[in-house]
């Protein structure tokens, strides 16, 4: 495959998300705040904190295995590899190939997988509870995604995902019922994946009800903040695939370098929206009983499911 | 032909390896006085001619079918014996799984005594002996002949410890179940032979049935094999006869028997039968849907090691069951190309869960053997006494979760691949039902990984959960060079067949070709180099695990380097912090049991519960915890009552008096006299 225009747009487009996924979790944090009529934190607050982590010394608990200190480095090289595959800025990625929808939720898995058993590692009991809770939203949220995925795998017959952004960037616009149903079970999955408000509260440490901050408790300074990145890349990677899936227009060709200014600027304004429109969530709901949450979830499983077979009803 | 020769074709080379393993098996009863002859010599010349046997499998995967009859057997009914791609693609199943299993096997049985290590020796590679010759059988008799043997030489490897009542038990209903299932297969012959006198393969093949008697050996065939596969409502056998064996008897059991199982239900259905109809799809598809999400449920509720890995043989079956439900609907609907890419979904599966279930089933056997402990909540922090083995485990844990790039993945991957080729069907109902069977996958996929990091978390990481045990788990060791090397044998499998999935997609299209006579699009196989997994066309679906581990080992290196070249390496050893908690002891981490919560509060109606929750003033709490299998109270018990009923009412001839008997012969000669004129 002798396609350097590609292969550099590939590597230029997963060093921009890496960059630019704490700014988007800052601008998040800065819409919650004017939201709750607080004084917001500055936009760049992320990247001072990360680089603020990675200065200190990692106090790691004795009986820690070296798979306790691999993980962060695999949750952040598996995040790292999402990105690579999901078209931020253009399509036909060559390294999209490599991997469709069904490996992308497998990528997210891995990391999942890794995370819980690493906070099983040291043997503290909210590590142990802390596994457990995101493994429990996790086999729920998962194949969620997977239907979500399917539907516009159906819709653009291709599991590639960026044939499927290709196929609906540049379409005639027209309403697809099944589509809504997806975005709809997508938005839900989205929030509970990146530990959002209703199923999880990034910003608490009340024992009781963390998910994901229990999973970490244990990393400290560089650790952690590989693992917060990876965090902020994770929710960069489900908003640029909802933007993908659902509202692509503007994005450009790999190589067609003068689309990019355009691609670009329609990227940041829809970032910014989702962004603010997550701000608002989070803000207008309560976070749920952990009971709740497959209850939650499995209205999004049934959902996404629905959407498919109304793509085979009505569409099909 | 010269003998040389027959030697080297792959049906006379399989016959030959089956004839090494009878000869192993004869000769470790003979030096029963030295145990060392069956661990230094008899195992791993086993697990060298099961090598032979993959070498001989994968050849014959190539070659055009070969046919031979033995002059052995009843007078006038020779055995007849036949080697084409699907049986080689089993054989080289059979014969690298062995391999590796015997080899462990040579490790785990040092301790034997050297009378019982013969017997073990015997049955075992009479039980690998049978197997292959069940894969060659071209005649309803030879099969039946080695299917039996099978059964039998399983069912005594089982009660190796038959001085345990509950063994004792487990034994007896995996003979009465495969029996059962014994005997449905019979049927199921009987009727495709329709009193023709000729009970070959190839007569069966060119018999012409009607669509009603077709449906009949359809569901003979499929529930018969279904007993031996563990599919539900059948499946009961399984998680009792599993934990009952020991290890490496479960890794060949649950590893390679139940895939004998698969082979009879393509043999038969693919092959015998041929004209397969949608509606049996649908029928496979549903047992199967069923069997997943069944076979996960119940895993995740166990807390014996070895049953919950049997309870995950039942998942994987019905995991198989869907690609093969999936490729039948596609195939009766007239669309043979995507049915191909079922079946080859469902074989490439039956393939990776032989590699990884061996694997991981092999690695209870090395925590049992080091440990004594099978109950995961006596476990925790294994990884630091047994580094090796964990590494191993995990490879297998992270196989059979379906995480990418492991080898669980692609066969998953590929069955989704075959539910999207949904839109093709005609019939809307059975097109929009397909993708809620791939929803199924999904959900269970989850649950599977779900509950593996139980596993692992429980067994592996953490600390010592009981302070009763926490000796043993301090003074076992990691496992012996053999078992290692057994146990690395599949877990390399499990990478191969993982990163290079487009070779064995190769082969088995070639399955694909001599049971369907239609292969893969020619754009996929010429889109499949050794690098791109590509089933149907390039620019709908492709994968290639390769590129995908190097990105992602590519990356986490760089990430790495980075943090170490711009921030330092500095590390403080500390007390775990957990929120400053104070009063951290072992027994406050998760068990396995709670680790399934979560899972018992959402599907609660599944699951018949006993809990005993101590109360809060208990100073010494203790939790117990029992899960029953609904099956056993709304089938076998009622059957089981059934047969007792019927018995004793049929008891009441049995008088025990000579004049009664007498009475009997004398009835019986007027009735014959009555109706036989």
């Amino acid at each position: 495959m002798s396609n350097w225009p590609g292969i550099a747009f590939q590597v230029l487009q997963s060093v921009f998300v890496v960059l630019a996924a704490p700014l988007l979790l800052g601008w998040v944090n800065q819409c919650r705040a004017w939201l709750q009529n607080r004084s917001a934190p500055s936009l760049l607050l992320p990247y001072w904190t990360l680089a603020k982590l990675f200065h200190k010394d990692a106090v790691i608990a004795r009986d820690a295995s070296p798979l306790f200190r691999l993980t962060p480095y695999v949750l952040f090289g598996c995040m790292w590899l999402a990105a690579g595959i999901v078209p931020v800025l253009a399509t036909s990625l060559p390294f999209a190939p490599a991997a469709d929808i069904i490996a992308l939720v497998g990528v997210f898995a891995l990391a999942r997988v890794f995370a819980a058993l690493a906070a099983m590692d040291i043997g503290t009991s909210f590590g142990g509870l802390g596994a457990r809770r995101e493994m429990l939203i996790g086999f729920l949220a998962e194949p969620a995604m997977l239907m979500t995925l399917f539907t516009a795998a159906f819709i653009s017959g291709s599991t590639q995902l960026t044939t499927i952004v290709d196929t609906l960037a540049h379409r005639d616009f027209a309403i697809y019922p099944s589509l809504a149903f997806a975005a709809v079970a997508f938005l839900m999955v989205l929030l509970a994946e990146n530990a959002r408000i209703p199923i999880d509260n990034p910003t608490t440490h009340l024992e009781l009800t963390m998910v994901h901050e229990a999973l970490i408790l244990e990393y400290s300074a560089r650790h952690l903040a590989l693992i917060e990145w990876a965090v902020a890349i994770k929710l960069f990677a489900y908003m640029t695939i909802g933007i993908a899936l659902f509202a692509p227009w503007g994005i450009a060709d790999a190589g067609d370098w003068g689309d990019l200014p355009l691609a670009f600027t329609a990227l940041a304004i829809k970032l910014a929206f989702a962004g603010a429109g997550l701000a608002l969530i989070e803000t207008v709901l309560a976070k749920l009983r952990l009971f709740l949450a497959p209850e939650f979830l499995s209205s999004a499983f049934l959902l996404a499911v629905l959407g498919m077979l109304t793509h085979f009803l009505v569409q099909g | 032909m010269s003998g040389l020769h027959a030697a080297a074709s792959p049906l006379g080379g399989s016959l030959l390896v089956a004839a090494a393993w009878l000869a192993i098996a004869a000769l470790g009863l003979v030096p029963a006085g030295k145990a060392a002859f069956a661990r230094r010599i008899a195992f791993p010349v086993g697990a060298l001619a099961g090598l032979a046997l993959a070498a001989f499998g994968l050849q014959a995967v190539w070659l055009p079918a070969q046919t031979l009859t033995l002059p052995l057997g009843l007078p006038d009914l020779p055995f007849h014996l036949r080697i084409d791609s699907l049986a080689g693609f089993f054989l080289m199943l059979l014969g690298s799984v062995s391999t590796g299993i015997s080899v462990y096997a040579a490790g785990y049985f040092r301790e034997e005594a050297p009378g019982r290590l013969g017997l073990i020796c015997l049955q075992y590679h009479v039980f690998l002996a049978s197997m292959t010759l069940v894969l060659l059988a071209d005649d309803a008799y030879l099969f039946m002949v080695a299917w039996e043997t099978m059964a039998l030489s399983s069912y005594f490897l089982v009660i190796t410890d038959h001085k345990v009542p509950a063994i004792r038990s487990a034994g007896f209903l995996y003979l009465l179940i495969a029996h059962i299932g014994a005997i449905a297969i019979l049927l199921c012959f009987g009727v495709l032979h329709g009193g023709r006198g000729d009970y070959s393969f190839a007569a069966l093949r060119a018999a012409e049935l009607s669509p009603m008697w077709a449906t009949v050996a359809f569901l003979l065939a499929f529930f018969g094999f279904g007993a031996k596969a563990g599919m539900i409502p059948l499946h009961a056998w399984l998680p009792e006869a599993h934990p009952a064996a020991p290890s490496p008897v479960s890794a060949l059991m649950s590893g390679i028997m139940l895939k004998t199982a698969i082979y009879g239900m393509v043999r038969v259905i693919y092959d015998l039968i041929g004209n397969v109809r949608w509606e049996w799809g649908i029928v496979v598809l549903i047992i199967g849907a069923g069997t997943t999400l069944f076979g996960v449920l119940y895993a995740l509720m166990q807390h014996d090691l070895k049953r919950l890995l049997a309870y995950h043989s039942v998942e994987n079956i019905g995991i198989i069951l869907l690609g093969l439900g999936m490729s039948m609907v596609f195939i009766g609907f007239g669309h043979t190309a995507a049915g191909v890419l079922g079946l080859i979904a469902a074989l490439y599966h039956t393939l990776n869960h032989a590699v990884f279930k061996g694997l991981l089933f092999l690695g209870a056997g090395s925590i049992l053997h080091s440990t004594g402990l099978r109950n995961l909540n006596d476990m925790g922090g294994l990884i630091r006494r047994m580094p090796q083995t964990a590494l191993y485990f995990l490879i297998g844990a992270l196989a059979i979760s379906a995480l990418p790039p492991l080898n669980g993945f692609v066969s998953e991957w590929l069955t989704f691949q075959t539910a999207l080729q949904a839109p093709i069907l005609a019939n809307s109902v059975v097109r929009s039902l397909l993708p809620l069977f791939a929803a199924t996958l999904a959900l269970a996929g989850a649950l599977t990984a779900m509950c593996f990091v139980k596993v692992f978390g429980i067994a592996f990481l953490g600390q010592p959960r009981e302070p009763a045990h926490r000796a043993g788990v301090a003074h076992s060791g990691d496992a012996g060079g053999m078992e290692r090397y057994g146990m690395a044998w599949l877990a390399a499998g499990c990478l191969v067949l993982g990163l290079f999935p487009s070779s064995f997609l190769l082969m088995l299209n070639r399955v694909g070709v001599s049971l369907t006579g239609h292969a893969l699009s020619g754009e996929s196989l010429s889109g499949s180099g050794w690098l791109w997994l590509v089933p149907t066309a390039p620019e709908q679906a492709s994968y290639s695990p390769v590129i995908f581990l190097a990105v992602i080992v590519a990356v986490t290196l760089l990430a790495f380097l980075l943090v170490r070249r711009f921030y330092h390496g500095r590390i403080r050893l500390a007390a775990p912090w957990d929120c400053g908690f104070p009063e951290q002891t072992s027994r406050m981490q998760d068990t396995a049991d709670a680790f399934g919560q979560p899972i018992r509060h959402v599907f609660g109606p599944l699951y018949l519960m006993k809990r005993d929750l101590p109360g809060p003033g208990d100073a010494a709490p203790r939790y117990f915890l029992k899960i029953e299998d609904r099956h056993w109270y709304w089938l076998y018990l009622p059957v089981a009552r059934a047969a007792e009923f019927v018995s004793t009412k049929i008891a009441l001839l049995q008088q025990g008096r000579i004049s009664i008997y007498l009475l009997y012969s004398f009835l019986t000669l007027i009735a014959l006299l009555v109706f036989v004129r």
